[in-house]
């Protein structure tokens, strides 16, 4: 068996081109200096974040209530806040995702228009800006379906129709959908096809096929899909800003109509509006410290999985 | 054992065909709705952002101002007082159709009650002389002093001056538009080089280890949440770029476009290289062959071949930038102030949303306006997103295959 050589492995290339000229490895160079900047930037916010935060950092930090006007004692309550957000996002997101993963793969024909628009709508989502998502929050879910349930059920009582945990997870889980619907979609499309005629070849109905065979074949996806969306939610705060995140609560959240606490947005407020921003530096940059944690924490499991998936695919 | 095969043919035409079955019908059925509830979404986002900013149209669109309401007062009635007045608001309908006039006096002290400040309040505007003409009690009248208010939000859109609450509130998008644009501008001058940059250096000169280490740290840039970047330019960026420049406001259009920058690099880097590597490698290998260096490879073949992705990369970098709020919010100073300066504070279109949100009431002008921007800024971004995808995706499919 001959193997082409590319020209580029050719070793009678290299001695001959690069060597020794300075134009070529100044553009090369240049390229390099923009790859180092961008890491160094990357790592100088981190090195920064941890350097500051350590301090402040700690168990009793992140287990125990703000006291003092917020000027002393932790986060807890943003912590559980924040929690319960992903969680109810991603309740309402991953089915939701999922499905719409398995009508692209499996349903949609090629050359269909419908699935063109579904498509398109998905990548459409992936770029509205995150305040359209919180925008849409307070006039759908809040001012039409929450005042809506209200008069329908508790006499126009302010129940439902103002902000709370639900609305905000369910504003989070929109803005968090073409995440794990493209991580799904992509664990799909890894399954042999084989398989699923082999299935079918035995009698299996498409359906079962889904069920029994494709569906077990891309639980990875949707566990990546629901890492990735979960470090998106807990990170994200324009959405919530006017659809259920509260200033500071004393306590902690009890049924889904309640407003919460929320670290993205607690460090927002503390940075911005804190009665004494100097004072209270060290408990913003822990604060940053642990919703960055938190965040790139989840996407470096989310990437391993990933990587995992696509070895699989080759 | 075989089983003997009946001697008769069983299979027939009719027996081959596919059997109905009512759980795969229902499967697929439901499979399909969920997936059109993802384009409903996006009908639904844009109607409802939309529908909030309804009263600053009350001039014009009769009918699709009417059908609106009656949809939507119907369940809101009961519960919010604010829902009535906004629907009076839309009233102008009412003029020159003077058969409408069944409910005039509840009419008529809404729509002055809610409208008074707008009208009355602006004795320095002289552009609707008609306003002078006085209070009449007519339903008539009062219809067209409505409009006026409406047209008074429009006129002052086109001022330089944001002051929404006061007694002449003014909306002048102008200056946000400008501070928009100034930070869209830096962010993107910043952004743009230095991801095609590291995007050309990772697909046209990396080794195959280093691109795996690359990729991932940049695109881990990503997962950093937008309120952590604009904290970092706020407490460390401001005062790092003050020291060396030495202007007067710490939080102004520059610091924000550099932590906006930051915001979008992973979104221009990852969409290039992607368009970069999608070029064919006899592309490459035709221009090394014919003695080109591989500067020369990639800077004048592969990166002219790759313009559409990359066109596609930096028009949804600079999506990103133009609706992000959270850094806006934090790091360009909140001013809205016109001018060219970059180092004085603005005031983009997200930020004045995210910021002044909270502090209006439902169904009053400041609030029609803010939504009314929201629907400015979903249709931008809509825009953005259709260009990429159908005008680049086709240019590139031309190129590459040739059809």
């Amino acid at each position: 068996m001959e193997k082409a050589i590319s020209v580029s492995e050719n070793p009678f290339y290299k001695t001959k081109k690069t060597g020794g000229n300075i134009k070529e490895n100044a553009v090369v160079g240049l390229t390099q200096i923009a790859v180092l900047l961008i890491i160094a930037i990357l790592f100088i916010i981190l090195g920064i974040i941890i350097y500051q935060g350590r301090e402040k950092f700690s168990w009793e930090f992140i287990s125990s209530f703000p006291t003092d006007g917020m000027t002393k004692g932790g986060i807890f309550p943003a912590l559980i806040g924040t929690f319960i957000l992903v969680i109810v996002m991603s309740i309402a997101a991953v089915p939701f995702g999922t499905i719409t993963a398995i009508y692209l793969t499996e349903y949609a024909k090629e050359n269909s228009k419908f699935a063109a628009a579904v498509r398109f709508s998905i990548r459409t989502l992936a770029v509205v800006p995150s305040i359209i998502f919180g925008l849409f929050g307070l006039g759908f879910f809040i001012q039409f379906v929450g005042t809506g349930m209200d008069s329908a059920f508790n006499d126009g009582e302010l129940h439902w129709g103002q902000p709370n945990i639900l609305w905000a997870s369910l504003t989070m889980a929109l803005l968090t959908l073409p995440v794990i619907i493209v991580s799904v979609e992509e664990s799909l499309k890894t399954i042999p096809r084989e398989l699923r005629e082999a299935s079918l070849a035995l009698g299996a109905t498409k359906w079962q096929t889904i069920k029994k065979v494709v569906f077990p074949g891309s639980i990875s996806g949707i566990m990546t899909g629901t890492i990735l969306a979960v470090s998106r939610g807990a990170g994200e705060v324009a959405p919530i800003l006017f659809t259920g995140a509260a200033y500071y609560l004393a306590t902690l959240p009890e049924s889904l109509s309640d407003q919460f606490m929320n670290l993205g947005y607690h460090v927002y407020i503390m940075s911005t509006q804190s009665s004494d921003v100097e004072k209270t530096m060290p408990i913003q940059f822990a604060t940053t410290l642990v919703l960055l944690i938190l965040t790139l924490s989840l996407n470096l499991v989310a990437v391993i999985i990933r990587s995992r998936i696509r070895r699989r695919a080759k | 054992m075989n089983s003997p095969l009946p001697s008769k043919q069983i299979f027939t035409k009719e027996s081959l065909k596919k059997q109905f079955r009512l759980s795969e019908f229902l499967a697929e059925k439901v499979i399909s709705f969920v997936a059109f509830l993802s384009i409903a979404i996006i009908f639904l986002i844009f109607i409802f952002v939309f529908k909030e900013s309804m009263p600053l149209f009350s001039f014009g669109k009769k009918d699709k101002v009417k059908t609106e309401i009656q949809t939507t007062s119907d369940v809101k009635v009961e519960s919010y007082e604010g829902a009535e007045t906004s629907t009076e608001e839309i009233q102008p309908e009412t003029y020159g159709a003077p058969t409408e006039d069944l409910n005039p006096v509840t009419q008529e002290t809404q729509t002055s009650e809610e409208l008074e400040p707008d009208t009355y309040g602006a004795p320095t505007e002289d552009l609707n002389p008609e306003t002078a003409t006085g209070k009449e009690v007519i339903i008539d009248e009062k219809a067209t002093e409505n409009k006026e208010g409406a047209d008074r939000t429009w006129s002052t859109f086109f001022s330089t001056e944001w002051v929404p609450v006061s007694d002449n509130p003014r909306f002048g998008l102008l200056a946000l538009l400008v501070g928009t644009l100034k930070v869209t501008i830096i962010a993107i001058l910043i952004a743009g080089p230095l991801a095609i940059l590291a995007a050309v250096y990772t697909s046209c000169f990396a080794s195959n280890r280093r691109k795996e280490i690359i990729k991932p740290i940049i695109e881990m840039l990503a997962a950093f949440p937008s309120v952590v970047i604009g904290f970092f330019a706020m407490m460390v960026l401001a005062t790092f770029f003050q020291d060396i420049f030495g202007y007067d406001s710490r939080l102004n259009a520059f610091i924000g476009g550099v932590a906006m920058a930051l915001a979008a690099i992973p979104i221009i880097y990852t969409i290039s290289e992607d368009a970069l590597s999608a070029v064919p490698k006899t592309f490459t290998e035709a221009s090394l062959a014919l003695g080109a260096s591989k500067a020369q490879t990639a800077f004048f073949v592969i990166l002219p071949a790759a313009t559409p992705g990359i066109f596609a990369a930096i028009l949804l970098g600079i999506g990103r930038v133009f609706g992000e709020t959270m850094i806006a919010l934090m790091a360009t100073g909140n001013a809205a102030l016109l001018s060219a300066n970059p180092f004085e504070s603005v005031r983009t279109f997200a930020a004045t949303i995210g910021s002044e949100m909270a502090e209006t009431v439902f169904g009053e002008t400041h609030y029609s306006v803010l939504f009314f921007i929201g629907s400015l800024l979903f249709i931008f971004s809509f825009i953005l997103n259709a260009v990429a995808e159908f005008y680049v995706k086709g240019k590139l499919i031309k190129k590459f295959q040739g059809k």
